[in-house]
């Protein structure tokens, strides 16, 4: 099937997330679409998808226009779609995911035999190993994605859309998925595959189109270098590393030991974790979305309900300190979801940049606050930091996700730290917000402050770290250096270490 | 290609979860009172526990007489025994089973009727019978309210759907002299609150607690007003409907004790039977139920598969309403007859209490209604009695009941996680 869109414009209130995107998709074809974060990727493809209606355009399958007022309606028209958030009922089985929305009944009652054979019947197709009557609850990230693909199957889609897919993937994953990708191809599926990553979309792609802000900006062979895809994506030329002098190894800082953490229904989620962090330096934690990296930095911080074992900074115990008493030992914390937990999106950036010293000088004077004081430091972090707002009264729920990261940063960094957490930092940022995060994590640790950097993407631990350590399940396979090879850490991010690895702890 | 692993990625090793002691110290702790009260306490004296149906026809069952001491002291002993072994259990790091417990409750409740009724003469089947017909309607109200959560819409209204049934119901059946009329404007009323709510919390996104509960001081300000101004005058003419009559079914009918109590009732409850398990296999075996789950735990995922959220939910809540409506017919037309103000006084409340402690299933949601409204028969029947416990004090008995009964076991069971979250779309 041969899908045209034509001058896709979408709008959201001011903003114009499509402006007249034009793409075409050819049977039997990967589509690679690039784009920054907020470029406009997954609106056009939830346009195409019917869960959101273009303001103009015209959408074409095999030459004629398709007006479709729901995803019922685009996946009756063969389009289906693997979501960068999956969708799947959590507390249903395989077999119930696949057949909602298109249930087979007999009699009025399920007809769940035959879902559970169309499971099996699709999973020895691509050689996965599903089980149909697992509740998806139960699953790896890695699997439920393969149900996703399933479901999208089952449905006989001939335009198929992968939105980020490999955000939750392992290396080793991401090139399975490749290959079933490749395989669904040479069966004549047309694939769009969505990402921001260069590396893979130069590997799987047939044509590659880069949208910036929007706009179609231009279309790439495979073949383009990495560098030309970069600038074309980001609108100027970067730089794709980070500079930084080797770390000068000061005295110890953190120490952890023996650290267990039991979620509410008392699974071990972090289990018998130890490392150290120098002063002067960078400690990566790599892995997968979901292998404990949330709670380990959550334990630290006091967050954290069922813990065990021994936290120590600078030689004094953290471990069962209320998280106040932990941010009072000089602990810095960005933490991985900025607008949950980071900020309140309804303060003004002022407000924000005072939220963790409510309680005394300089900004609060028995309980009135100290609006003078307030108004100047935020002015004054506010230009020192970068943040691109109209005020320092500006709303940070208004803010884009690179400036709101940067009020989280000045806000934890303008305290004297002796440790530094940083979870996620750069996730959903732009390339140059990125740049900017990165020296200033490396400046902290340039001035002597142990930092803790938690990352799920590879090329951000292998900028940043001095020395990585990998967790899988709630372990740490292994602690290495930070100039370890990308296959290795791969292999480690799925539980194994290869023989003769270098370890550095 | 590799083969897929199958285990959870969030978790590593499920840890060896303890089972909790809050079951062994609940149950030693009865066991004590047990002890204290059933045993030491004891009044002298005989209760004699009567299972004979109270109409004439059934067979005749001899009366059983328990000794309050000795009952007391079988009761208790036991009662320890129990608490000890599920102490045992616990240890061998077992869980206690939920039989477990419910036997354990009820041979608690028989030495308690024979210390509370030592010298009188206990009608276990008149128990028993107005224990169901005081749970009808929490039965109703509860499968309502399991309907509406699992679409994803907190019922507070079920109190507000009873009492706008009881009422309209009445009225009705009033003028036309006909029941099925009645029960079907009822089920209209019920249907009519739920568009209220429906509309207010889905199509207008206002928190569905506080339009639940503006819902119920509404219909009982409503019916309030209705009743005083003009049915306490003209109660001849809208306010005398017929009543059901009860309908033994031959044969089951004449079982000893479950007969009468179960198969000799009216067509409220028979309808109560038929909608116990058609909503419990329509919700896990029908396409219906599917979706209806489907969009009560996440939303999101119903509506990229083509299902439309808003409308799901908004003929879900008016289902929700129709049951629970025909839960406020019983009120009127299942067993008084006539209308009064607030005559439902707090059932719908119960039944939402029901819904939680059975876990928004609907039969386990059924039987908390039945537990709840035999706690209402035991007051009502010791009250008349004349027990040795103050009746200001049984009165609560039946909030009693579902306090602890919410308290204690819920906590494990977890709802539909949409419930209460409106869904927009970008
Ligand atoms: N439902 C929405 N309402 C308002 N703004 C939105 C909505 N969805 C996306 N946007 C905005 O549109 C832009 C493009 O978003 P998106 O398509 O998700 O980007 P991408 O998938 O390329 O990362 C972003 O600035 C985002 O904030
Ligand atoms: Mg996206």
């Amino acid at each position: 099937m041969r899908l045209e869109l034509h001058g896709i414009t979408k709008r959201f209130g001011a903003l114009t997330a499509n402006d007249r995107i034009d793409l075409d998709l050819r049977p039997g074809e990967i589509h690679g679409l690039l784009g920054e974060n907020g470029a406009g990727k997954s609106t056009l493809m939830n346009i195409l998808y019917g869960l959101y209606q273009a303001d103009e355009g015209r959408v074409l399958l095999d030459g004629e226009e398709q007006h479709f007022t729901g995803p019922g309606d685009a996946m009756r028209a063969g389009i289906g779609m693997v979501h960068q958030h999956f969708m799947l009922v959590p507390v249903f089985t395989v077999a119930e995911n696949l057949m909602l929305g298109h249930e087979q009944a007999r009699l009025g009652f399920l007809d769940l035999p035959a879902a559970r054979a169309r499971v099996r019947e699709i999973s020895a197709r691509f050689g996965f190993d599903i089980d149909p009557d697992a509740l998806v609850e139960d699953l790896p990230v890695g699997v439920q994605q393969r149900v996703e693909i399933i479901k999208a199957l089952s449905r006989d889609a001939q335009v198929l859309v992968f939105d980020e897919p490999t955000a939750v993937l392992t290396p080793q994953e991401t090139d399975e998925l490749m290959a079933i990708m490749r395989q669904l191809k040479e069966s004549g599926t047309a694939i769009v595959f969505i990402t921001h990553k260069l590396r893979e979309v130069r590997e799987v792609a047939d044509r590659i189109t880069v949208i910036r802000l929007g706009k179609v900006v231009g279309e790439a062979e495979p073949t383009a270098s990495n560098s030309e895809l970069a600038s074309l994506m980001v609108g100027r030329s970067v730089e794709l590393t980070v500079d930084r002098t080797p770390s000068a190894g000061g005295d110890t800082g953190l120490v952890v030991e023996g650290l267990t953490v039991l979620d509410a229904r008392g699974h071990t989620v972090v289990d018998d974790v130890g490392f150290s962090v120098r002063r002067g330096e960078i400690l990566a934690i790599a892995g997968v979305q979901g292998n404990g990296q949330t709670e380990l930095t959550e334990a630290i911080l006091g967050l954290q309900e069922h813990v065990t074992g021994r936290i120590e900074l600078d030689g004094r115990p953290l471990t069962g300190l209320p998280t106040r008493r932990v941010l009072h030992a000089g602990v810095g914390f960005v933490p991985e979801d900025r607008q949950e937990d980071a900020l309140v999106a309804e303060f003004s950036i002022a407000e924000n940049l005072m939220l963790d010293r409510s309680d005394g000088a300089p900004f609060v004077k028995g309980a009135g606050l100290q609006r003078r004081a307030l108004a100047t430091f935020a002015s004054e972090k506010v230009r020192e930091f970068d943040v691109r707002a109209q005020s320092i009264e500006t709303a940070v729920g208004r803010l884009s996700g690179g400036n709101q990261q940067k009020v989280v940063l000045a806000r934890e960094l303008s305290r004297d730290l002796r440790l530094f957490v940083a979870a996620q930092p750069t996730r959903g940022l732009d390339v140059g917000s990125i740049e900017f995060v990165h020296e200033r994590v490396v400046a902290t640790r340039d001035a002597g402050v142990p930092v803790v950097v938690i990352s799920t993407e590879l090329d951000e631990v292998v900028a940043l770290a001095d020395r990585i350590a990998v967790m899988y399940r709630g372990r740490i396979v292994g602690i290495v250096p930070g100039d370890t090879s990308r296959d290795v850490l791969g292999l480690m991010m799925a539980g194994e270490v290869p023989e003769g690895t270098r370890m550095a702890a | 290609m590799t083969a897929v692993r199958a285990e959870p990625a969030t978790t590593g090793a499920v840890a060896m979860q303890r089972p909790g002691l809050k079951v062994p110290i609940a149950l030693g702790v009865f066991a004590l009172l047990a002890v204290l009260l059933l045993a030491l306490l004891a009044p002298a004296g005989t209760s004699t526990f009567s299972l004979s149906a109270s109409g004439s026809g059934a067979v005749q069952l001899p009366q059983i007489p328990l000794h309050a001491r000795t009952t007391g002291i079988v009761v208790s002993l036991l009662a320890v025994l129990m608490a000890i072994g599920s102490g045992l259990l616990v240890r061998a790091g077992r869980r206690v089973p939920l039989w477990y417990t419910v036997v354990f409750a009820v041979i608690l409740v028989v030495g308690f009727l024979a210390w509370a009724t030592a010298g009188h003469t206990l009608p276990v089947t008149g128990l028993l019978e107005s224990a169901l017909a005081l749970s009808a309607p929490l039965i109703f109200g509860a499968l309502g309210g399991v309907v509406s959560e699992r679409v994803g819409v907190v019922n507070i209204a079920i109190e507000g759907q009873l009492l706008a049934g009881a009422c309209v119901s009445a009225v009705v059946a009033s003028i036309t002299q006909n029941l099925v009329v009645g029960l079907i404007g009822a089920l209209v009323a019920g249907v009519l609150v739920s568009f209220v709510l429906a509309a207010f919390s889905i199509k207008y996104v206002v928190n569905q607690v506080i339009v639940g509960v503006v819902l119920n001081v509404l219909v009982l300000g409503l019916t309030t007003f209705f009743y005083e101004t003009v049915l306490v005058n003209a109660s001849d003419t809208l306010n005398s409907p017929p009543r059901f009559a009860n309908l033994p079914i031959p044969g089951l009918s004449l079982i000893p004790v479950v007969g009468p109590v179960l198969f000799d009732q009216s067509v409220i409850t028979y309808l109560m039977y038929v909608a116990v398990v058609a909503v419990f296999v329509g919700l896990y075996r029908t396409r219906w139920g599917l979706r209806v789950r489907a969009v009560g735990e996440h939303p999101q995922a119903a509506d990229t598969v083509g299902i439309d959220v808003g409308r799901t939910r908004f003929w879900n809540v008016a289902l929700a309403g129709a049951i629970v409506g025909i839960g406020g017919a019983y009120f009127t037309l299942g067993s008084v007859g006539a209308f009064s103000q607030n005559m439902t006084s707090g059932a719908g409340y119960i039944a939402l209490a029901a819904v939680i402690f059975g876990g928004w299933d609907p039969l386990r949601a059924s039987l908390a209604g039945l537990l709840f409204g035999f706690a209402s028969s035991l007051q009502n029947t010791l009250g008349i009695l004349g027990s040795p416990v103050p009746s200001d004090v049984l009165l609560t008995l039946p909030y009693v009941v579902t306090i602890f009964a919410v308290a204690g076991l819920v906590g494990r069971v977890r709802g539909p996680a949409a419930a209460g979250r409106p869904y927009l779309k970008g």
